[in-house]
């Protein structure tokens, strides 16, 4: 296997899926000449030339839905939100066109389309530039969210959002494009909505996704060593479709569970998590289901205090501790 | 950008220009006499489907909003008649005609109205959602401008497969203040789409005029600022909507040159029936314009001259429109509504084809 960082993994996604399917184009700012905003895109434009990778004006509403109307007559669209929190000033176009289309035509129209870019915390960029808006687009069916947390999962996802006939929102992170991890050398495709149990144990089920898997890595080890615990660490990869019985297949082994999520906590994936845990596994239940979500206000900016306002190893520490208490 | 490489194509003056002026231009000149009987008789299908179906709202037989396009004829019949393989048609929420103007067939499109499973949406999209992607119709969209940037990716679909063809996007006079208009605009500028920008201004957005909601000298004219060509004309006549929309859909197709056209028209209507329509026009104003610009009677005083129409012609023509609106209304009574079960159909691909899903996990939740 290639040690790749998870920014290469996803460009390698896309390198791939762009030589396998001539409808798939790369749209987005800065993503051709810059070589991407975060350099995901890097040494695309040369490979693929500019009618596949194409740099858009700072317009989100009118390129996604420019990409969204494509995708209605067969391009099959990557766009690039250089940050996710700005899918704000393009919401009608993702949430009433790209998720309402095919419902609205009785089933007559497709939106294979991808929009993919970084949705994190963590780099003092304040309020403005921290949402994490998987729980929102979830909240919309019609639509497909992907979190993938590491290299050879943000690559295999990609591959699979690409040639799904739904349009699908790839939530990525800045603080994990430099993450190096074990990429397969052979083409693989993960599915959507398959979870992946990054850590067998046996006191107590961390269900998790997105960066908030690398915290609650780390903070597994500590409990195992430390603490004589011995935690099971599930990460959904996919928010929708969701696979639930992953989920639940781990609480009947260990009983107690733990959410940990980079998300605000008010209605967000954690909420639904456990209202269908508690639905479907009650009797399985030791104790009441626990969370670790962002602390609930805007995202701060001073550097230090942002660190402690999301999800880290020590709050996941702690809220595992009181899990099993 | 200068003026002179804003608008290559002449704008109108302001005066009217007498109707049938552009009767000469080839694409009217050319036209068979079958030809110009069925832009009338489409014109007086839509009218008379749209009077129906004001009968079917009143009697409670349909739900939400009806925006009828009543008075608006001539535009989609003049624009959609102009249609080739590779045309494509976006538009807003006033959309019943333009999808009869693209060929759609009456039963479904009751049907629609009236929440059956029949209707061209199955009952899932109503009034202001209709689509005939086998038509080259992509909506029938709610919310006011949100279209305009899918017009301009259908243009940059056609482009990008190097098809020679062109999409109209059309829009009302409101939505020409939304910010994905604009963008949109800048978008098709930039990269030269083929897409026309299709203004049908009926002088209201909802209850509010032209005058007091947007600024500037013309709609069309905003067009300058991003380098696009523009042109305005007079839509209560279809000759002219089509003689001013050939030469723009020739440049989109042939050139790649995008393009507004402000297309003047009016409706008789209040913006949807639920408008009473007595707080910001007058009666006198709307009879004025029935009586000297209606774009049947217009059309219809073109073709009785020029012998294409006769009495009898005309009469069996409205008999038929309205018999086919009354058995499209019977159509649609007559029609199942869609189960329960079918609320979660027709919202994912992948669902709706589980055998070639590739996806694990729940799609939908309780």
């Amino acid at each position: 296997m290639a040690v790749l960082t998870y920014r290469e993994a996803i460009r390698a996604a896309l390198s791939e899926e762009l030589t396998r399917d001539e409808n798939v184009v790369l749209l987005g700012e800065e993503v051709a000449q810059f070589h991407g905003a975060y350099k995901v895109s890097d040494g695309l434009l040369e490979k693929f030339g500019p009618k596949r990778i194409v740099d858009t004006p700072i317009s989100e509403a009118g390129f996604i839905g420019m990409g969204v109307g494509a995708s209605m007559l067969g391009i099959r669209p990557v766009m690039e939100l250089m940050f996710w929190s700005f899918y704000s000033v393009a919401f009608d176009q993702i949430l009433n066109n790209a998720a309402n289309v095919r419902y609205m035509s009785g089933g007559l129209i497709n939106c294979p389309i991808v929009i993919r870019g970084p949705a994190n915390g963590g780099t003092n960029v304040g309020a403005t530039h921290s949402h994490t808006p998987e729980n929102v687009l979830a909240n919309h069916p019609g639509i497909k969210v992907v979190v993938p947390a590491t290299a050879r999962d943000a690559k295999g996802l990609l591959k699979s959002a690409i040639r799904d006939n739904d349009p699908v929102m790839f939530l990525e992170n800045t603080i994990l494009y430099g993450e190096k991890g074990e990429v397969p050398d052979t083409e693989e495709l993960i599915p959507l909505g398959l979870a992946d149990v990054k850590r067998e144990g046996t006191d107590l089920t961390i269900v998790t996704y997105g960066r908030s898997v690398l915290h609650s890595l780390v903070a597994a080890d500590i409990l195992e060593k430390e603490h004589d615990v011995s935690v099971e660490v599930v990460d959904l990869r996919t928010i929708r479709p969701l696979d639930i019985d992953t989920v639940l297949a781990s609480v009947k082994k260990t009983h107690r569970v733990l959410i940990v999520e980079e998300q605000k906590p008010f209605a967000s994936v954690g909420s639904q998590l456990a209202f269908m845990i508690q639905k479907e596994a009650f009797d399985e239940l030791d104790g009441p289901i626990h969370r670790l979500a962002t602390i609930d206000a805007p995202a701060i900016y001073s550097p230090p205090v942002e660190v402690e306002q999301l999800p880290n190893p020590q709050r996941v520490l702690k809220a595992a501790l009181a899990a099993v208490a | 950008m200068s003026k002179k490489a804003a608008s290559t194509i002449e704008t109108k003056d302001d005066a009217v220009p007498a109707c049938g002026a552009s009767a000469q231009a080839p694409v009217n000149a050319n036209l068979p006499k079958e030809a110009k009987v069925e832009l009338y008789r489409k014109m007086v299908r839509i009218r008379r489907f749209e009077e129906r179906s004001l009968r079917a709202y009143q009697a409670k037989k349909i739900g939400g909003f009806l925006h009828l396009y009543i008075g608006q004829e001539a535009v989609a019949v003049g624009c959609c008649s102009l249609m080739g393989a590779n045309d494509h048609v976006i538009t807003a929420y006033r959309d019943h005609g333009h999808a009869m103007a693209v060929g759609m067939d009456t039963k479904p499109l009751m049907a629609e109205l009236y929440g059956k499973v029949t209707g061209c949406s199955k009952g899932k999209g109503g009034s202001m959602h209709y689509f005939a992607p086998s038509l080259n119709y992509w909506g029938g969209h709610g919310i006011v401008g949100g279209q305009i940037p899918l017009g301009t990716g259908l243009a940059y679909a056609l482009k990008y497969k190097g098809l020679k063809g062109a999409a109209m996007a059309f829009m009302g006079d409101g939505a020409v203040n939304q910010g994905a208009v604009h963008e949109a605009y800048n978008l098709a500028a930039l990269w030269n789409l083929p897409v026309i920008f299709v203004v049908e201004n009926n002088g209201y957005s909802m209850g509010t005029s032209q005058d007091r909601s947007s600024a500037g000298p013309g709609l069309a004219q905003r067009a300058e600022a991003y380098g696009m060509n523009w042109g305005t004309c007079f839509g209560h006549d279809v000759y002219e909507v089509r003689a001013t929309m050939d030469k723009f859909l020739t440049l989109a197709r042939e050139q790649c040159k995008p393009a507004v056209v402000e297309i003047d028209t009016y409706r008789y209507r209040g913006h949807s029936v639920a408008d009473p329509d007595n707080t910001y026009r007058t009666k006198e104003q709307i009879e004025e314009y029935r009586r000297t610009k209606d774009p049947i009677q217009v059309f219809q005083n073109i073709l009785m001259k020029d012998g294409v129409l006769t009495d009898a012609l005309v009469e069996q023509i409205d008999t038929e429109a309205k018999a086919e609106a009354d058995l499209a209304a019977d159509f649609a009574e007559a029609s199942p509504y869609p189960t329960p079960d079918d609320i979660q159909r027709d919202v994912y691909w992948e669902s709706d084809n589980p055998d070639q899903r590739a996806s694990k996990g729940r799609l939908f939740f309780e």
